[in-house]
């Protein structure tokens, strides 16, 4: 399969031991989330965030962010970018998921794991966020997701 | 994500590479379809190497169970780590699909 190194942009806002803060901007093309999520996820892993925080929680958080952001956001419109803002530091990780959307209703999502539901190959996505995030705020428009992962005690 | 498919006995084996995510999920979903279509009845997918699964990767995988059983065939998964028991868990899609702890195993119960 084509590289898309191309489609993503970096820019870094802050670097030191105590923060990274930086924007991956990415063009409409679903096939380039692997790519922003691994750089997103070793950005972290300089932090010492490891195991199924980044593995499970992060990775598969951001991707469903990127996607929604990218299918019902920006409807795959190559003229559009999606924005994710990161924010790392040694106790938290926030992503913030900008599309050029109009946007949409969260709480307009049934329940995936309900029996009716369960053989449904979609639905699945803004459910697994908010299992896997600590916290999981939209804006009022539904066009901006904030995530946030903490460190876990102990 | 890379796959690769390999008969063992009548058993269409499939091993995922990577990442089975929204960006590759159809060129998989195609393949087993294609399977499906030229007379495979018996599926197994083995994650051992696989690193995560999204939405719409775990989408793929409840179509394709579906489509399978339409045609009197079964699937198995196998090889699933801590993090993809996990979110099968969540989902609830551990009650949906017939799943082993190894290959082997998958083999031996079609």
């Amino acid at each position: 399969m084509r590289e898309h190194t191309e489609g993503i942009r970096v820019r870094e806002r802050q670097s030191d031991p105590e923060s990274a803060e930086f924007d991956v901007d990415l063009v409409s093309d679903v096939r380039l989330i692997g790519r922003a999520v691994a750089y997103l996820s070793e950005r972290c892993r300089a932090f010492a965030f490891e195991g199924s925080l980044v593995d499970l929680n992060l990775r598969v958080s951001v991707t469903e962010a990127l996607a929604n952001a990218i299918l019902y956001g920006n409807r795959e419109d190559p003229e559009k970018t999606v924005r994710m803002e990161a924010r790392i530091n040694p106790t938290a990780i926030t992503v913030r998921v900008i599309d050029g959307g109009p946007g949409f209703d969260p709480d307009d999502v049934p329940d995936p794991t309900h029996e009716d539901r369960l053989e449904s190959p979609r639905g699945r996505g803004v459910f697994l966020l908010r299992r896997l995030m600590d916290e999981v705020e939209y804006n009022e428009e539904g066009n901006v997701v904030r995530l946030v992962l903490r460190r876990e005690e102990g | 994500m890379t796959f690769e498919a390999t008969k063992e006995n009548d058993v269409l084996v499939l091993d995922i590479d990577g990442q089975l995510i929204v960006g590759n999920r159809q060129k998989f979903k195609d393949k087993v379809l294609k399977e499906l279509e030229s007379g495979e009845r018996k599926f197994l997918i083995d994650f051992a190497n696989t690193g995560y699964i999204d939405s719409s990767g775990l989408g793929v995988l409840v179509s394709l169970s579906k489509k399978i059983r339409e045609q009197g065939g079964e699937l198995r998964l196998a090889n699933l780590n801590e993090d993809l028991r996990t979110l099968f868990e969540l989902t609830k899609l551990d009650t949906l699909f017939h799943i082993v702890d190894s290959r082997q195993e998958a083999l031996d119960s079609f």
